[in-house]
């Protein structure tokens, strides 16, 4: 009997994830993503200013429809990504283990960790509008009626670190309130969130909604600091000095800038309760004044 | 004839300068004596022309340019005189926070509005951008000869710098050459001003309902033939409109048209072109095959609408190195 050949793995390509395709850079780099022992795990898209730019007129483009759909509508299209991340589990627990070099039982606990927190914030979708609106006592014949709004398009720098779960801690509260977003995968660690695009593909995510770039977080966060059409930046993502610099080129346009916590344990600020200062950190309130009677 | 950087990839593709016009026969004789359009030839070079690679200061004054080319359009059912004020506003202004930005070419109106556009323009300080105003039954051309020559005569009397007519495709396919031929001159005796000056006439062939390049390069030369001043890709209202092919093959005819009878005939591709990137594509494409001598709006021009806000936020982009976005342009 002779041995059988021993098969040859398909391995996959990383690609971004921009208006609901996936496209390769524009520029055509790549780079090599390895594991914490720095074992070659897969090449990423390297993606380049133009590629932000291009996520940029994508999300602002599905905008007008995200941020317009019923709050119940974004509610279950995020309980269905949910389902999908579910359905991937062990995928994504092989992907944080090689990317933060935990066992794969840790790494598993941390992925279920990342779905739970969707989940949490799926639930918000139509329950924001009561905790951070209102009507407000006025001294005069008129109902006052404060609601949030989204923002709009928002730039995200994923956490370097925590390659699942800080990812979902960033991205969900962003877009379940009705944002747009642009999220710059870590440097280091791109994998979890170029295959979290898949699971956002296949789960009724309108095109654009959530465009996934990943490469080198200075080259790709400056233009977007700077970009006139981006509404706000989260700046989870971004080491001390150059979080400084992009809220500088921020003020231009006004953004809303979100600085990132400084905690030296990298998992600490995502394991504990993220509370709804994220989730409120993008909106903006409306208030509208109607006479009582006629 | 040319200078500069344009170069010549086939003969002169020409009529005989006394072309005989006196019946359809000797018309479709020396129209289809003309040689056929090698397609895959036309089309390969018109994407070579696409890939060159525009930058900094070039891409400034090609952005520039292709400002100072637009002819800007609005041809609604819903244009209002409020509307067609915005638009000269615009026009006569486009970026208000940087008095840099040039002017268009003109403003493109149906010829109703041509007197409240001329009003608007000089009231907004800015008398040198022409009135554009369709006629001759536009977008579709079905109408009788002298509802047509009506038309045109109303938009010459409200104003109207220029004119631009819809050749009758109908009697085009069918043949009908002499009918066409004798339509342009009718209408271009209609531009003719009481004070000897005359409206510019612009000859829109829809080259989507033309079907083949043979066609457009017919349509070029027999328009041309019968006093063109500029020669047009489309209406913008059907599904195909301007194409870099189709433009391509009427820069080449107006080209061997000067060089066979001395008199230089513009062109305006018109209707898809949204992008800045596409416009300078079209500007590569201009002096590459015509040359400088094209280079202004006098004889190239864009037919467009949104056009103008790209340019203008690739505009802002290059002067302060930042994305720009729909927020900074006039939205109309």
């Amino acid at each position: 009997m002779s041995t059988p050949e021993p098969r040859l793995p398909v391995l996959k390509t990383y690609k971004l994830y921009v208006g609901g395709k996936f496209p390769r850079s524009e520029s055509g780099r790549v780079y090599d993503v390895t594991d914490s022992r720095s074992t070659w795990l897969a090449n990423a898209p390297l993606a380049s200013r133009k590629d932000a730019r291009d996520a940029v007129a994508a999300a602002r483009k599905a905008f007008g429809g995200w941020s317009g759909a019923t709050a119940y509508n974004r509610g279950q299209i995020l309980y269905r990504i949910a389902e999908m991340l579910e359905g991937r589990r062990d995928q994504f627990a092989t992907e944080v283990a090689a990317a933060e070099g935990v066992s794969r039982n840790k790494a598993l606990a941390r992925t279920d960790a990342a779905i739970d927190r969707w989940v949490w914030y799926a639930g918000w979708a139509d329950k924001v509008t009561q905790v951070a609106g209102g009507a407000n006592p006025v001294a005069g014949p008129f109902f006052n009626l404060s609601t949030p709004e989204p923002t709009g398009v928002v730039a995200l720098l994923a956490p370097q670190r925590s390659s699942l779960l800080g990812l979902v801690s960033v991205l969900a509260p962003a877009i379940v309130t009705g944002n747009t977003a642009i999220l710059v995968a870590s440097h280091e660690a791109p994998l979890p969130a170029l295959s979290l695009a898949e699971v956002l593909a296949t789960s009724d995510l309108p095109p654009g909604v959530v465009n996934i770039l990943s490469g080198n977080t200075a080259e790709l966060a400056r233009p977007l600091a700077a970009h006139q059409d981006v509404n706000a930046i989260d700046l989870a993502g971004a080491a001390p000095e150059l979080a400084t610099e992009l809220e500088v080129a921020a003020a231009d346009n006004l953004k809303r800038v979100l600085r990132p916590t400084t905690d030296t344990d990298p998992h600490t600020p995502w394991t504990a309760d993220p509370g709804t200062s994220r989730l409120l950190s993008f909106l903006e309130t409306k208030t509208v004044w109607h006479p009582i009677g006629t | 004839m040319t200078h500069g950087y344009a170069r010549r990839y086939g003969a002169v593709v020409t009529m005989p300068t006394d072309a005989d016009t006196s019946s359809d026969a000797a018309l479709r004789r020396q129209l289809h004596g003309l040689p056929g359009v090698d397609a895959v030839g036309l089309e390969a070079r018109a994407a070579a022309l696409g890939t060159r690679s525009i930058k900094t200061t070039a891409k400034a004054y090609a952005l520039d340019l292709a400002i100072s080319m637009i002819d800007l359009t609005t041809l609604e059912g819903a244009d209002t005189p409020g509307k067609v004020r915005a638009l000269c506003a615009k026009g006569a202004n486009p970026d208000p926070t940087d008095r840099s930005t040039p002017k268009v070419a003109a403003i493109c109106v149906y010829s109703d509005m041509a007197a409240t556009a001329k009003e608007a323009l000089v009231a907004n300080g800015a008398p040198e951008i022409k009135v554009a105003s369709v006629a001759t039954a536009f977008p579709s051309g079905r109408a009788a000869m002298a509802v047509k020559l009506a038309d045109t005569r109303d938009a010459v009397a409200a104003g109207a710098d220029e004119i631009d007519m819809v050749i009758d495709r109908g009697a085009f396919l069918s043949g009908r050459y002499l009918q066409v031929f004798e339509e342009i001159q009718q209408v271009k005796a209609e531009c003719a001003r009481p004070d000897g000056e005359e409206a510019h006439l612009k000859v829109i062939f829809e080259n989507g309902e033309l079907a083949t390049y043979d066609n457009i390069r017919r349509a070029s030369w027999l328009a041309m033939s019968a006093g063109a001043d500029f020669i047009k890709t489309s209406t913008g209202k059907v599904t195909v409109n301007a194409t870099p092919p189709g433009t391509l093959l009427m820069l080449e005819a107006v080209r061997d048209f000067r060089a066979a009878t001395g008199r230089q005939v513009g062109v305006k591709p018109a209707g898809g072109i949204r992008t800045a990137k596409d416009a300078i594509k079209y500007l590569v494409m201009v002096n590459e095959t015509v040359g400088e001598d094209w280079l202004s709006r006098d004889w190239f021009r864009f037919g467009a609408s949104s056009l103008l806000n790209d340019l203008l936020m690739q505009r802002q982009k290059l002067s302060t190195g930042r994305y720009s976005g729909p927020d900074y342009v006039t939205v109309d």
